[in-house]
């Protein structure tokens, strides 16, 4: 599936011949002016600059100066850093994409089962979600304290005497996964939408076809689900990899650079050491590396992502 | 689908119990955070470090909360995130939704093709274009001013500009033109139909306007400098590099914080829920 076809199935393009009217153009340019503005001066432009800065090795103080690919010599063969910022990172979001989406569709799929106190249910559930940031990162930190913190204290209830967490370079990582699970419900909530727009009759006549609850599953909600998925794994993508944030309050990367994902790296190049022809290149380096995933995403859809067939919505 | 109104077998009993247990067992998981962070924070600093831990203060410290709110200029932090928070919030609703309607609701060439673009531009991490914009911003004076972190705001957030293009195209195009024909500007159609009808839409893209720029970190970590303007956040994370393993007082603070956001989504859940229901269809 390519982006164009991606955008047409976000709705509302259908083929209808129409005259284009002159003063509507000219309104409609108006109108987008301000994010013409804003994508030449805020993205094209700082994207050339960016790739072209990655040629040059500069410290704002100093003049910049030509070192060729020099640059992108060592984010891949001297300096080991990046490459094993970016493998922790895409370990990182392999581990907690799939959880995500796992667990979220499963909440989703029990709070669809006309329960009472459904309102209550998903309030509690999508709570999490709307907290981000230092507060949030202060509070993990605090719940994963290997001796004081709440996780520990919870898993001695069942016998378990938990690891150090954030100070052990195995647990590190699944740490920050289990603190990501918590704002599963943001996902759950789309999906939740999701299953409830399922036409029912689909189900009805699957069940007087005879289809048992696993048949219902695969052969009606994931399909008929799956645009949705797709979507929620495409942000998911973007989102996880940046993750920094949490890194940056909860460990500073540690234990020994366990935890330094790969934007936490970016930063201290950029803005302690202040090498911005460095940081260019690990910029562009995670630009190319988020773009391969995602279109390596949109290559296997056609394998797995369901669409109905067009509907005609509009103009 | 199980059967409504008739009466339910022992089996669909059961099922419906383990639900409501698995539900349950999950509310508790997701709620013990937030107990967690409230228990300690009014716990005296020798029970935070009590073993086995006390999931319930045995003591309650109200104090705990004012004696770690001055210890910052937690009212200059507030102020310093509430003006931009509001000013960006003011400048996504007002610059999305105008480029969205061209978007939505007028035909124009090329419209799709640079649409395309815009949902490029969403899938972009920021970070790639950080440093020249670094770089710009710092040519022009603007390093420790809040206006790195406001300006972008005025130009459109992508996501937004997507969010609200879904939401008028579902509006009928009769009811634009019946305007038009009644000798109201197009213009006069986005101020004084499309906006008045797009309340939800309007009311999710503030929500999470305001919710993403009220956590922000990065941005503000990069382009502030000077102590007094700093946004909570940055306050937040000096008060931890400061008072690190107190941590009564670092989860009431941090509960502080956090507070704004909970009592909006109390208020606001429906459109919290139905702004995400507009992201993830399709």
């Amino acid at each position: 599936m390519s982006l164009a076809q991606f955008v047409k199935n976000q709705g509302g393009f259908a083929k209808v011949n129409i005259s284009y009217q002159r003063g509507e153009t000219l309104l409609a340019w108006a109108m987008i002016s301000p994010w013409v503005a804003g994508f030449l001066l805020l993205t094209a432009f700082p994207m050339v600059a960016s790739l072209a800065l990655s040629f040059f090795k500069w410290n704002i103080l100093s003049p910049p100066e030509y070192v060729g690919l020099a640059n992108y010599h060592k984010l891949f063969f001297t300096d080991p850093l990046p490459m094993h910022s970016l493998k922790i990172t895409v370990i990182f979001s392999l581990a907690s994409i799939p959880l995500n989406i796992v667990f979220g569709l499963v909440i989703a799929m029990l709070l669809n089962t006309n329960i009472r106190g459904l309102a209550v249910f998903r309030t509690i559930y999508y709570l999490p979600a709307i907290l981000s940031g230092v507060a949030v990162a202060i509070l993990w930190q605090w719940i994963f304290s290997s001796d004081f913190g709440l996780l520990n204290t919870a898993l001695r209830i069942f016998g378990i005497e938990g690891p150090a967490w954030l100070g052990s370079k195995v647990w590190v990582l699944p740490a920050f996964v289990i603190m990501r699970l918590w704002s599963v419900g943001g996902g759950m909530i789309i999906y939740l939408a999701g299953l409830q727009a399922i036409p029912t009759d689909l189900y009805e006549a699957a069940e007087i076809d005879g289809a048992n609850w696993w048949q219902r599953i695969f052969s009606i909600t994931l399909p008929m689900l799956s645009p949705t998925i797709f979507f929620q794994l495409i942000t998911g993508v973007i989102f996880t990899m940046q993750i920094f944030t949490e890194t940056f309050i909860m460990t500073d990367g540690g234990p020994a650079n366990a935890s330094l994902f790969y934007l936490l790296y970016l930063y201290r190049q950029a803005f302690q050491n202040f090498k911005m022809g460095y940081a260019s290149a690990l910029a562009w380096v995670f630009f190319l590396a988020i773009l391969l995933l995602t279109i390596i995403l949109f290559a296997t859809a056609k394998f797995w992502v369901y669409y109905e067939a067009e509907s005609e919505e509009g103009d | 689908m199980s059967s409504r109104g008739v009466g339910l077998s022992a089996r669909q009993i059961l099922s419906k119990l383990f639900v409501y247990l698995i539900l349950g067992i999950g509310s508790i998981v997701v709620l013990l955070p937030l107990q967690w962070m409230i228990s300690t924070s009014l716990k005296p600093l020798s029970h935070v470090f009590r073993f086995p831990p006390e999931f319930w203060p045995q003591e309650v410290l109200w104090e705990n909360y004012p004696n770690a709110l001055t210890q910052l200029p937690f009212d200059l932090y507030f102020a310093n995130t509430m003006f931009i928070v509001v000013l960006c919030l003011a400048g996504e609703l007002l610059v999305s939704s105008l480029v969205a309607y061209a978007f939505s609701r007028l035909r124009w060439r090329g419209r799709n093709a640079l649409f395309i673009v815009v949902l490029a531009t969403m899938m972009l991490p920021r970070q790639v274009t950080l440093i020249p914009e670094f770089i710009v911003f710092k040519q022009l004076g603007m390093i420790d001013t809040f206006w790195p972190l406001i300006l972008p705001s005025w130009f459109g957030n992508p996501f937004y500009i997507f969010l609200l293009r879904q939401y008028f195209l579902t509006h009928s195009r009769e009811l634009d033109q019946a305007a038009v024909i009644d000798g109201c500007s197009r213009f006069g159609v986005f101020w004084r139909i499309t906006l008045p009808m797009s309340k939800p839409v309007l009311g999710a893209v503030a929500i999470f306007s305001f919710q993403f720029h009220w956590n922000d970190f990065f941005r503000p970590l990069i382009f502030l400098l000077d102590q007094d303007k700093y946004t909570l956040a940055l306050g937040l994370r000096f008060f931890q590099g400061t008072y690190g393993t107190e941590w009564n007082s670092l989860m009431a603070v941090s509960l502080v914080v956090m507070l704004p956001l909970i009592i909006v989504f109390f208020f606001a859940q429906k459109h919290f829920i139905q702004g995400v229901v507009f992201t993830g269809y399709k």
